[in-house]
């Protein structure tokens, strides 16, 4: 098991034992068993990830062409899926719901997470238990946490709704029971889900902005809106950069929060892509249906991730 | 403040008295903003310790009276969440156990090894960051159930191992470990398997803790492999447990919230005890994702 050979007496330049005695072209045995040894390095993990991660990958663009319900065999149909796909309604208003979600959950929670991170972005004592508090709703389970809003959320006696009226809203939404607002309610639920979790990117991020930056600004006469403006905005924006891409690809995959809230619901008012690639695939057992479906929105993740790549690099020039 | 002279000291508790004022609003502003955020775990803390009749109630009874302890007995016997909560922690343990071993020791190859083929790898892992599970499931499970693992176990056991998430977070940390201390222990004869386990393991127990810590909540509060996966009641875990219990006994709302609460105070517990493993984890490996 001992890679390197101890040091051959006399050798000048054997630090890491390369030049051997006997002979042999040095070096390239010690890199063939380097890579050997590499090898079992990566190996237990990689083949568990290439059998369960990629290869399934790879399968999805074969079954997407394919018709196949859970007992038949897979028959290849070319683009029959992706034609299906263009006239079904129901995928449309799953697209159309899942852009919906995102367009309200990704400035929602940017401005959240960053308000929370300015907020507590400071030393004063005990601002680590807010921080923790902030975090929390991210750690805890989704089931319980859809329980409870959906009661929180309950229209005729649930805590927001007597807040509202509180407030003085005559006429509180119905959330979840009402085809209009149960996205909204979906929205709301996520967005005090995941604030924490980019809080602490946008902390992070706060954190590496230079002091003496603020400092020289102080100095130049700049109140805290135009150091905010002109010094922590341009020196948080590869943090938001990579909490858009982050959100974006988070709010396109929504599911489980949806399932255990709304099940898509009421109607298919809450019906994301996720959800129709489950329903389709788990519930009606057409295969190769729901992976024409997961095809697309494997799609919307890469293009969402590649163009917001090109953006950054163009802005930064 | 000794040093202060007599004409200056108007204009400094002047703004002392302004960072006072400061300091009060902030503090404020936190409490408003964590008492928002905290409603719902205290809403069901509360009525979990409600009878039915007083969870939903107008106005809000914050305060139950009288306090129904009974429904933390109660929940045993009408569910199986002994059965749940056993599986999940064995998956737990399990899961968590065999990502810290693959993921350190993959990460070691990564990051202190250079040999032909490694970058070609490494790109599979990054490649796959951009993909939702969501996408891949079906083929997932048609893969598994051909394998025979569906609905058990280890199923679950080999959906959540593999991640790539734990081998960028070791990978990540092993690179802030100085080379001249592996260089230096292959110099004195240590395998670079010796180096991995004596030298480059020890060292690195921060990033162990996070990932062991990230793992364990990830696998505890997992809802769609198993919804997917497991279909006997007696492979349940406590996610997909409490779920159907919540459709079973839809208008106990007090023992539902019960049910909630014994969900969560795991997680809460551990949360506790490790958060800042937690916010490490996430400032380094969220970044580099």
């Amino acid at each position: 098991m001992v890679t390197t050979a101890v040091p051959p007496t006399g050798s000048t330049s054997s630090r890491t034992g390369r030049n051997r005695p006997g002979g042999h072209p040095p070096g390239r045995r010690l890199r063939l068993r380097n890579t050997f040894i590499g090898w079992t390095f990566i190996l237990p993990n990689f083949i568990g990830f290439a059998v369960l991660t990629l290869g399934p990958v790879l399968a999805l663009f074969y079954l997407g062409f394919t018709s196949w319900n859970a007992f038949g065999q897979a028959e290849w149909v070319g683009v029959e899926n992706f034609r299906g796909l263009l006239t079904d309604a129901t995928f449309h208003r799953a697209l159309l719901n899942t852009g919906y979600y995102a367009v309200l959950h990704i400035p929602l929670t940017l401005a959240a997470s960053l308000g929370l991170a300015l907020l507590l972005n400071t030393k004063l004592r005990g601002v680590a238990f807010f921080r923790t508090v902030a975090f929390f709703p991210y750690i805890t389970s989704i089931v319980a946490i859809a329980v409870v809003w959906n009661m929180l959320f309950s229209p005729d006696a649930g805590v927001i709704n007597q807040f509202l009226t509180f407030l003085g809203v005559d006429d509180p939404p119905g959330w979840t029971t009402s085809t209009d607002w149960s996205m909204p309610a979906v929205v709301i639920v996520g967005t005090w889900r995941y604030m924490g979790y980019y809080m602490l990117l946008f902390l992070a991020g706060l954190q590496a902005i230079p002091p003496e930056l603020y400092e020289a600004a102080r100095v130049d006469g700049a109140n805290a809106i135009q150091r905010f403006w002109n010094v922590t905005v341009p020196g948080l924006r590869p943090t938001t950069f990579f909490i858009t891409v982050m959100l974006t690809i988070e709010s396109f995959k929504v599911f489980d929060l949806i399932l255990v809230m709304t099940n898509g619901g009421p109607g298919i008012s809450t019906l994301v892509l996720s959800q129709y690639i489950y329903r389709k695939g788990f519930e009606e057992h057409d295969f190769g249906y729901a992976s024409s479906v997961a095809i697309v929105l494997f799609g919307i993740c890469i293009v969402v991730t590649v163009v917001q790549f090109l953006i950054n690099k163009r802005r930064e020039r | 403040m000794t040093t202060l002279s007599l004409d200056r000291r108007p204009a400094q508790t002047a703004r002392l008295r302004q960072r006072t004022v400061g300091r009060t609003v902030l503090y404020v502003v936190m409490i408003a903003a964590a008492v928002a955020i905290m409603i719902p775990f205290v809403w069901m803390v509360v009525s979990s310790l409600k009878t039915n009749n007083q969870v939903f109630t107008i106005p809000i009874q914050w305060i139950p009276d009288p306090v129904v302890w009974q429904n933390y007995v109660d929940i045993w016997a009408k569910s199986d969440m002994v059965t749940w909560v056993k599986n999940t922690l064995l998956l737990s343990v399990g899961v968590t156990f065999l990502q810290v071993l693959t993921g350190s020791f993959a990460a070691y190859g990564f990051a202190k090894m250079r040999f032909p083929g490694r970058d070609v790898l490494f790109l599979a892992y990054v490649g796959t960051i951009a993909v939702p599970w969501q996408a891949y499931m079906i083929p997932q499970f048609i893969l598994l159930s051909k394998a025979g693992l569906s609905n058990t176990l280890w199923a679950m056991l080999a959906l959540q191992t593999f991640s790539a998430f734990g081998v960028f977070l070791m990978k990540q940390y092993y690179e802030s470990i100085p080379d001249e201390l592996s260089e230096a222990a292959r110099i004195d004869g240590l395998s670079e398997y010796g180096i991995w386990r004596r030298i480059v393991l020890p060292l690195s127990g921060p990033a162990v803790a996070t990932l062991v810590l990230l793992t364990f909540v990830n696998t505890w509060n997992d809802y769609l492999g198993p919804l997917i996966y497991l279909r006997d009641r007696d492979i349940w875990t406590i996610q997909i447990g409490l779920q159907s219990f919540v459709s079973q006994y839809n208008a106990e709302y007090a023992l539902i919230m019960t049910g909630s609460v014994l969900s969560v105070v795991p997680i809460a517990l551990i949360f506790l005890l490790g958060q800042r493993f937690f916010v490490q984890g996430i400032a380094t490996a969220g970044m580099k994702g």
